[in-house]
């Protein structure tokens, strides 16, 4: 089946099973209710097993899934009153990212995202997903603009990375992802920022300099993508599967490194099944964020998004090196 | 015996020069410059500040000669030398590589912090190291430059970095990503009390140290024919598949395109500093 999962395929074809045995019973005239019965126990622990030892590079599959809910889905999804806004005012509109105002459950907040496309025309227009400097440009500028009206800024990530192209270099992407991390430090409004697809490298953290840092179960967040590490590493881009498990890209792992606050589970088998039921679990979230943000007075929300930073890394002492080698 | 007639000629021993002997042969009496293939001797060289007096390339320098090229004689005492790095993801083969480079280099980590003067201006400064895994950004490195922004901040002295990096260090994932926000989040910190940031690239500053700190200098400056940049060369001609310009992320590159104040050689560096420096220094009453 298009989009489905080699890991899945026991899962699917049980299923199928299932639902044959639940068409013959209706034509014929045998009661097999007791095995479909045990078979959908069967398929209960299965799916439980499956899903509950996916793969690093499983997920990878998941996050790349070309049905996998993206920031316009979740917006229609959260918000009331969404108006777009677009342009950096200095050289054009990006559309690998999306912002605007918008009312969270009544609060008025800005939202920002990565947005990916759908089809290949819309991934063309939006370069699937992959900014240019303008892009997060344009981002900052509804940052300021949010911080300047006090509206709590939500993130939503999800991009490959940074777009790699003459013309982004020429209008200085680094400088414009350098910008964003260097003035998020300074908002004194509430930034929650949650990884709902791929993050990849300085086109990602250029929207995740936040007071909370939340990741979809299965999606990642990386220095770099599985591919070019590995042909980095190991010059051989074959190898992703392998840097993938050594990167340490999963939310379970980046919740134990300190780089994430929490996890948000994932529909079984990933948010591109019921994007409803996904985005009333961000939802969830997002409401005990906001609720714990919008209590902190300004200052103490700068204080607490440097302290966090501050803390992320591990590094030691060479006295304390050598007594433990 | 006509045996013994043969043994007895036979030296039974072979002359080897001695230890002492063999580091007497003269080694890296010349340089060659890689630019203009023509030759120094390595004394005049690095009187020259590693610059190459024919054509004027700038080769590579390491954290203690940069430090001996703009601060004041006997002016730096190291912050922090003494941090060193763990394998936090337990990544495999990360501690050797690491080790191999502390035994080669003699360093800790890619980045040496300290106070020093220029010019008998008191300032913190970071250089980075191209030797010890080509300058890449892990965890030390990213916690080091923070503590050495708060010690600018705590001191109110300036605050000059030179960058020489491959990037985020790989081995460490997205705790060396998020050493490109600790740096910056830092800076602006450093920034909101009016302190004075001065960034300096050197070849090569790319990738997560391109997209941070490097670029975010109250004054951005960069050696002559320095690479700087964010995507690698390579990777960008695969996506595009379209010829680069020759001088695509160069110096002159970033010049022409509103990313650097100045492109300053290596020789009016010093010169050049102490006047910024004395312009930010506090004012005194002027009398008019």
């Amino acid at each position: 089946m298009v989009g489905e999962f080699q890991f899945e395929k026991p899962i699917l074809e049980l299923k199928q099973k299932i639902s044959d045995l639940k068409d013959f019973t209706k034509s014929a005239e045998v009661d097999l209710s007791s095995e479909i019965e045990k078979l959908e126990i069967r398929l209960t622990k299965l799916e439980k097993d499956i899903y509950s030892n996916i793969t690093p590079w499983d997920r990878v599959q998941i996050a790349r899934h070309p049905n996998r809910p993206t920031t316009l889905d979740y917006i229609s999804r959260l918000f009331t009153d969404f108006f777009e806004c677009h342009g950096d005012r200095t050289f054009g509109d990006d559309e690998a990212i999306v912002g605007g105002i918008a009312k969270f459950k009544g609060l008025p907040i800005t939202i920002i995202g990565h947005q990916r496309g759908k089809d290949t025309k819309e991934n063309i227009r939006r370069n699937f997903g992959m900014p240019h400097p303008e892009g997060y440009r344009k981002a900052l500028r509804l940052m300021k603009q949010a911080d300047k009206f006090n509206r709590p800024i939500i993130c939503f990530i999800d991009t490959k990375g940074a777009y790699p192209g003459k013309s982004a270099e020429e209008r200085g992407q680094s400088e414009a992802i350098a910008r964003n991390l260097f003035e998020m430090g300074g908002f004194t409004v509430p930034i929650v920022c949650i990884v709902i697809g791929e993050g990849g490298s300085g086109g990602a953290l250029a929207l995740g300099v936040g007071n909370h840092i939340f990741m979809l179960e299965n999606s990642t967040y990386s220095v770099i993508s599985p591919e070019g590490a590995a042909s980095i590493l190991w010059k051989d881009s074959g190898q992703a599967k392998k840097a993938a498990e050594s990167m340490k890209i999963t939310a379970p792992d980046l919740k134990k490194l300190k780089v994430i606050d929490d996890i948000i589970p994932e529909v079984k088998g990933g948010a591109h099944k019921d994007v409803d039921e996904q985005a009333a679990e961000i939802e969830k979230v997002l409401v005990r964020s906001l609720k714990e943000l919008t209590m902190m007075d300004k200052e103490a929300l700068v204080v607490h998004r440097y302290e966090k930073f501050k803390n992320i890394g591990e590094v030691s002492f060479l006295k304390d090196y050598i007594e433990v080698h | 015996m006509l045996k013994d007639f043969f043994t007895k000629s036979k030296k039974k021993y072979a002359t080897i020069p001695s230890e002492n002997g063999k580091q007497e042969v003269p080694e890296g009496i010349l340089t060659k410059c890689p630019n203009c293939k023509k030759i120094m001797y390595s004394k005049e060289c690095i009187k020259n500040l590693k610059v190459c007096s024919h054509c004027g390339y700038h080769h590579p320098m390491n954290s203690q000669e940069r430090i001996d090229s703009f601060l004041d004689e006997q002016s730096f005492q190291e912050l922090n030398g003494d941090m060193v790095s763990g394998n936090p993801l337990q990544f495999p083969g990360y501690e050797d590589k690491l080790e191999k480079d502390r035994q080669k280099t003699n360093l800790n980590d890619a980045v040496k912090t300290g106070i020093g003067k220029v010019s008998g201006m008191k300032v913190v400064v970071a250089i980075m190291d191209p030797t010890f895994r080509m300058g890449s950004m892990g965890s030390v490195v990213g916690e080091k430059i923070t503590r050495a922004i708060e010690k600018a901040h705590e001191l109110s002295v300036p605050f000059i970095i030179f960058t020489a990096s491959g990037g985020a260090r790989m081995q460490e994932g997205a705790l060396s990503l998020m050493q490109m926000a600790k740096t910056s989040v830092a800076l602006k910190r450093l920034s909101d009390q009016g302190g004075l940031f001065i960034s300096i690239m050197t070849h090569p500053t790319t990738g997560g140290v391109s997209a941070s700190f490097a670029s975010l200098g109250d004054y951005n400056f960069a050696e002559p024919g320095a690479l700087i940049g964010f995507a690698g060369k390579r990777v960008i001609e695969q996506t595009i598949r379209e010829e680069l310009p020759e001088d695509f992320q160069t110096s002159e590159f970033q010049l022409k395109h509103g990313q650097l104040d100045a492109i300053i050689s290596r020789s009016e560096l010093k010169d050049q500093l102490t006047t910024i420096l004395d312009i930010h220094q506090p004012k005194g009453v002027v009398e008019w």
